[in-house]
């Protein structure tokens, strides 16, 4: 039995795009969205790495509700005929706004059982500001009614450092989420990225400065951990158990095939990518001409780039074993950071702390030294 | 050999920019188009040579064929002068092998701080002057106001000045016919033993050094073997002949008034030294022209590679540097912030500038370089006198009995309105006033004795900053006075950084501890924890500054498509960490070092 992997399925559609969001995006029409579920199709069916066992199913944008059940289904059938779909977790990134309870009903019946929704905030000012069209009452109706379809496993998706937000903002969402019971939360410090909406209009004068930035990461940290939404990663959430396993895969390395424009691969050893092209995808005879490469991956850089992502951190005995890493002068070099309240270790494991996560960027690259 | 009456030996002189160069350039030109009538296809070749080259007198100095308009034919020995005050000594060396100097004023700015200060150097050594007004084709030319300001200003007739354009090559010509009638042919004597003074020389790989002399009395051949008066070395002349532009021209002999080179074999230009007299062995001029002293440096730095691994490679680029150039002196030392890198001597500002400039783009040697320090005079109370040019060796304060720094009396060249502004600066960096001459109505010039301390970091920038450029400057050394001296210590994360640490004026230390923790401050970037700046004197802190932690670097989203680009990140910062230098766990990036050099 092959080891079990990730399939992620970049759906580049939206009505219209947010001021903040830099993913490949672009409008579409039911003609193209068609088209595209017919390229994903056929890629599943011509996979050039032969049959793949797929232990998640990610289905991430854009927006993939757009698409429909139907071509969802579709999907989800063609990988099932050439690949094996465990069906451990299938995941569906939806519009609160735009779907219905026939909607979750269909999804839930192809095997979709995990659903991940942006709330952002609770408060319809900054929900104006960010340029979304739903309200949070609409964010209430798609969690009741995808419950009502059966799927429990829910996750919303907050941001923080939004121009104008305050700690009471960021506080009240958080707790519009836990009065939801959902069982798990991603939250991500709004990064301002290149050539966004939000660059060109130069909002970051609105946003709060590094140091309130800081203050609201810790607070929040503390109020979902107090609520039993464990973090587990510098930017999610969950109840024991509902962890992203799709996500998790990504930081540990476990290999995975993204299938779309825009959507990255890791799959047997080799990193490599579709274009941010639409248009191009939509018309390739063979959509997998259009396939870029990027190299080799999973070296020890990300090996330990990633796993210091994560709650359990890095296990040195692990890289040792994996990567032959010298353990006793990567533990040397972390001990500096450890009286800063940067980075805890036990054992032979390093893990950064709330702070670290925050810093990890800077800290990452100085654990790895030269 | 020439006849007296028909060679002219002459200078350039001329403040920075009115066209020095140019002029030199044309000269030249006009020059070699004469002897072409009588040897076109050589000409050319030469003319295609230069061109290639881009016309300009690298030599400093050169030999020219000029068909005057009396109909006769002069042999001209051009001698290029450096025009910046830090080589003052060069200068008057060159200065001594002429007759006679073309000054250059531009026609829009008038005269400025050099034009006194070398015209002065050149009426000093009895030359006589022949004004030039030069850049007559500027919209904002006016000759006739500037001719009015040399007649006033430097008490020389001006009516006839030639009013050239250098660029243009306007009334060149008219130069040369002033240099034939107002440079006085030299004088000497052939007959007497031979006193040939130096006023250059370059190193080449294949002739060993290339002396520049101007032959006083005597003459000289090649096999004779000759003395150096001054520092007593004995060589055997290989060759002897004038300076072409664009190649030496073996001679047979060298005699009184002319001026040449001479090659002997010579390993190092510090056995030629600039301003030492050249005799023969078995016939010595019974004295040395006047004038020699060996030049010490004024300044020093510590210069230290980037990448400590190159400190060979640093070695290298200033042994070949100073082949070229017997003035810069260096010597290893280490830092404990700095690893491996030389103390080097300079004979000023601008003379380290130009040799930091050389090492990067000749040698491609990425350098960090430490406050530049003058040489202090300590005596000590068991009565030892030191020389002190690095705060690392400076001693236990308890253990000064007293000390001196160097002066130099320096004059500031300025439209009248920024006089005030530049009292203020001068008052700011102790200076003590002297006196102030109006030049005209609109001009005048400032008299004031400076700390060369004080002028050594910004001075210039400083001043040119509160002028808005229109002020200019020229000092000399006037030597040592006392001083209360300290030596200031900048301390990161409670670690004395040796690299930062400055000997300073007492009554200075504060301000000057205060700017440069906020410069620090600036430029230090926030890294993972806080980091106090604290700047001491004798253990004491007199000022301090905080880089607050770093609160908020990280890449929230990480998932499959990002991989990539995070890896990329994490590169970067790999890269940019290793433009830093580390003082055990602080980062400081190498603009840091330059950064506190300029304070204003």
């Amino acid at each position: 039995m092959p080891k079990p992997e990730g399939l992620y399925i970049h759906v580049p559609f939206c009505r219209k795009k947010c001021g903040y969001c830099d993913f490949y995006s672009v409008p579409g029409t039911q003609e193209d969205y068609d088209r595209y579920t017919d390229q994903v199709c056929q890629m599943l069916l011509d996979c050039p790495f032969g049959s793949r066992v797929f232990d998640t199913v990610y289905f991430g944008g854009g927006t993939p509700s757009l698409l429909g059940a139907r071509n969802i289904d579709r999907i989800l059938q063609a990988a099932a005929s050439r690949h094996t779909l465990t069906g451990r977790e299938i995941t569906l990134e939806a519009n609160p706004n735009t779907v219905d309870g026939a909607f979750f009903g269909d999804i839930h019946r192809s095997g979709v059982n995990r659903v991940s929704m942006g709330l952002q905030a609770a408060q319809p000012l900054l929900l104006h500001t960010l340029g979304r069209s739903h309200t949070p009452g609409d964010v209430t109706r798609a969690v009741e009614l995808a419950r009502g379809a059966g799927i429990e496993n829910i996750s919303l998706d907050v941001m923080l450092s939004l121009p104008g937000q305050t700690l009471e903002d960021i506080l009240q969402t958080l707790q519009f989420c836990i009065e939801l019971e959902v069982p798990h939360i991603s939250a991500y410090l709004l990064k301002i990225e290149e050539g966004t909406p939000f660059d060109c209009q130069d909002v970051r004068g609105l946003c709060p400065d590094e140091d309130l930035q800081s203050e609201h990461y810790y607070r929040m940290v503390c109020f979902l951990e107090h609520h039993g939404l464990l973090q587990y990663e510098i930017s999610n959430f969950s109840r024991p158990g509902f962890e992203s396993q799709h996500n998790l895969g990504y930081w540990k390395l476990v290999p995975y095939l993204g299938l779309g424009p825009a959507a990255h691969s890791f799959l047997d050893g080799k990193r490599f990518h579709f274009e941010r092209d639409l248009p191009a995808f939509l018309a390739a005879k063979d959509p997998w001409s259009l396939r870029q490469d990027d190299g080799p991956g999973g070296d020890f850089t990300e090996f330990a780039m990633l796993r210091l992502r994560l709650r359990e951190g890095l296990n040195l005995d692990e890289a040792q074993a994996y990567y032959g890493v010298d353990k006793e002068q990567f533990l040397f070099r972390a001990q500096r950071f450890i009286p800063l309240g940067l980075v805890q270790q036990s054992g032979s494991s390093l893990r950064l702390t709330p702070r670290g996560f925050l810093l990890s960027n800077p800290l990452i690259a100085r654990l790895l030294g030269d | 050999m020439q006849d007296h009456a028909h060679i002219r030996n002459f200078c350039i002189i001329a403040h920075i920019d009115h066209g020095k160069s140019t002029l030199a350039d044309r000269i030249l030109e006009l020059t070699q188009a004469v002897s072409a009538r009588e040897a076109q296809d050589q000409l050319l070749d030469n003319m295609d040579l230069e061109r290639e080259r881009g016309i300009t007198i690298k030599a400093r100095a050169v030999s020219l064929r000029y068909h005057a308009d009396n109909g006769e034919d002069y042999l001209f020995n051009l001698i290029d002068t450096p025009g910046h005050v830090d080589f003052n000594y060069e200068v008057s060396r060159s200065l001594a092998a002429c007759e006679g100097a073309v000054l250059v004023v531009d026609a829009s700015q008038g005269i400025e701080a050099q034009t006194l200060a070398n015209t002065y150097l050149a009426v000093d050594h009895d030359l006589e002057i022949v004004p030039v007004v030069n850049k007559i084709d500027l919209p904002s030319a006016d000759p006739e106001r500037v001719c009015h300001e040399i007649e006033d200003i430097i008490g020389i007739p001006a009516m006839d000045a030639p009013q050239i354009s250098a660029k243009t090559g306007v009334n060149i010509r008219a130069v040369l016919e002033q240099v034939v009638a107002l440079v006085p042919p030299p004088k000497g004597e052939r007959d007497k033993p031979l006193c040939a003074l130096i006023f250059d020389s370059y190193y080449d790989s294949y002739k060993g050094v290339i002396v520049y002399i101007r032959v006083m009395d005597g003459a000289l051949r090649a096999g004779e073997r000759i003395k150096m008066m001054a520092t007593g070395a004995e060589f055997d002349v290989v060759e002897v002949g004038f300076m072409g532009a664009t190649s030496l021209q073996p001679q047979d002999e060298l005699c009184a008034g002319e001026v040449g080179y001479l090659t002997a074999s010579i390993k190092t230009v510090a056995d030629t030294r600039v301003g030492d007299t050249v005799t023969l062995a078995r016939d010595p001029a019974a004295q040395p022209l006047p004038g020699y002293r060996k030049v010490n440096p004024m300044v020093y730095s510590g210069i230290y590679p980037v990448d400590g691994a190159r400190y060979p490679d640093l070695r290298d680029a200033l042994e070949k540097l100073q082949l070229n150039d017997a003035s810069l002196s260096f010597e290893p030392e280490t830092s404990a912030a700095l690893g491996f890198g030389f103390r080097c001597g300079f004979l000023g500002l601008l003379h380290m500038e130009i040799i930091q400039e050389r090492i990067e783009r000749e040698f491609s040697l990425e350098i960090i370089t430490t406050a530049p320090s003058v040489v202090y005079q300590l005596t000590l109370t068991g009565g030892e006198e030191l020389q002190i040019d690095n705060p690392t060796n400076y001693p236990d304060p308890a253990t000064i009995e007293s000390a001196r720094e160097p002066f130099v009396k320096s004059s500031i060249l300025t439209p009248t309105q920024y006089i005030g502004t530049i009292m203020e600066l001068c008052q700011e960096r102790r200076g003590e006033y002297k006196d102030t001459k109006y030049l005209d109505d609109t001009r005048a010039e400032l008299h004031y004795e400076l700390p060369l301390n004080e002028i050594i970091y910004d001075f210039f920038d400083a001043l040119k900053s509160r002028t808005k450029g229109y002020a200019s400057f020229d000092y000399e050394l006037c030597g040592y006075r006392d001083s209360k001296l300290c030596k200031l210590d900048i301390l990161l994360n409670s670690e004395v950084v040796d690299a930062f640490s400055l000997i300073v004026h007492a009554d200075r230390a504060y301000p000057r501890a205060r700017r440069m923790a906020e410069k620090l401050k600036e430029t230090i970037p926030r890294q993972l924890f806080e980091i106090p700046i604290q700047a001491a004197v004798g253990g004491k802190v007199i000022a301090r500054e905080t880089v607050k932690a770093l609160r908020k670097d990280v890449l929230a989203k990480c998932y499959g498509g990002d991989i990539t680009r995070k890896k990329k990140l994490l590169e970067k910062q790999k890269e940019g960490k290793k433009r830093m230098r580390q003082f055990g766990s602080v980062e400081v990036p190498q603009e840091a070092f330059m950064a506190v050099l300029k304070l204003d």
